[in-house]
């Protein structure tokens, strides 16, 4: 199970841009290196990062070979009701993990 | 006048000493201090760290039953947050039993063949990282303390003669780059004091956290020198030694470098 780190506030005033980061564990093996033998290591990839606030989709990102091991997104909405914000990444090999945040708004 | 001449070749020489002289302790700084902005910010901010993952893989493992004594680190010590401060501050240290230094991986490992009766966990594998860097996260802030006693010495002595002494096919120490030519460039990167106040460590060039040792061999391979398998008692010399010589500076685990 991959981990994952969520960075957003537990509260917010109504209409406020708030900043979530996030950061998940993941080797991202681009699939162009060779192991120890010369054969290329297959790729393994996140391809993908949704981002739902009280079930509606606020934010999506496709992620490629290039990115970094561990991606760290991080990206800002409005806040505009109390409720919980989840995350779902999933990538290569059926790779799928998913984190959940709460944020009260007043 | 041929002892005018001797006088000046004396000057020359210890000229030459002084310049490899010890880094004055009000001068050394971290590693920290030579890297860009946007580095600095992912140590800073525990949530932009990614060692801060692993740091969190540590913090299960400390709790998990492991070997036939089904104990995990927490039967014996509790709760690390306050039985492991300042414990990384401290090593490698002492080990009666061995009458050598360990480090603070090796002591994991003690613990698991001799409590646990745990098979060791391979030097660079995730877990044994992991659980160096949940260990020396708990004295972040707090200052290295390196015994200086007696015992110690020998191995002290050992490790500062593997920092001064020209090895490779490049034949240079480890002195001429971080005691002589710190805050120089090296192939357009900063040449640190080598002070290793924040292992184990994310780099960002291996993409995942690495310990001392590990940095030790890239060294090495810089030097085109022979590196020692991992473990060995070179290593340990050389990390006590460069503890020591961090004495005082505080503990920044799990640090990020470029």
């Amino acid at each position: 199970m991959a981990r994952a780190l969520i960075n957003a506030p537990a509260k917010a005033k109504h209409g406020e841009a708030i900043e979530i980061k996030t950061m998940i564990s993941h080797t991202m093996e681009t699939g162009f290196r060779p192991d120890s033998t010369g054969r290329p290591i297959p790729r393994d990839i996140i391809t993908e990062l949704v981002c739902r606030y009280n079930g509606e989709e606020i934010f999506r990102a496709e992620l490629f070979p290039a990115i970094a091991a561990n991606p760290f997104l991080t990206f800002f909405t409005v806040a505009t009701e109390s409720g919980t914000l989840s995350f779902e990444w999933t990538g290569d090999n059926g790779f799928s993990a998913t984190e959940s945040v709460n944020i009260t708004v007043e | 006048m041929i002892a005018a001449a001797a006088l000046f070749l004396i000057a020359l020489l210890g000229a030459g000493a002084a310049s490899a002289a010890e880094i004055p302790l009000a001068e050394r700084k971290s590693g920290y201090e030579f890297m860009g902005r946007e580095t600095r910010a992912m140590q800073d901010d525990d949530t932009a760290n990614p060692a801060m993952l692993s740091v969190l893989d540590g913090e299960t493992l400390w709790q998990r039953k492991d070997g036939s004594a089904a104990k995990s680190c927490a039967d014996c010590h509790g709760d690390a947050r306050t039985s492991m401060k300042g414990v990384a501050a401290r090593y490698p240290a002492f080990d009666a039993a061995r009458r050598r230094p360990v480090d603070l991986e090796e002591r994991v490992n003690i613990c698991r063949a001799e409590k646990q009766q745990a098979t060791p966990l391979a030097f660079e594998s995730k877990e044994l990282l992991a659980l160096a860097a949940y260990v020396g996260r708990q004295s972040r802030g707090m200052p290295i303390d390196i015994a200086d006693d007696a015992r110690m010495r020998p191995f002290l002595q050992a490790g500062r003669d593997m920092f001064t002494k020209r090895q490779g096919q490049l034949n240079l120490s480890c002195a001429q780059c971080h005691d002589d030519n710190w805050g120089q460039k090296l192939a357009g990167a900063p040449i640190p004091q080598g002070h290793p106040t924040g292992y184990p460590l994310y780099r960002l060039e291996w993409q995942t956290l690495g310990s001392l040792q590990r940095r030790l061999r890239n060294c090495l391979f810089g030097m085109r020198a022979v590196s020692y398998p991992y473990g060995a008692p070179e290593y340990v010399n050389l990390e006590l030694y460069l503890m020591w010589r961090a004495r005082r500076m505080p503990i920044e685990t799990p640090a990020v470098r470029p």
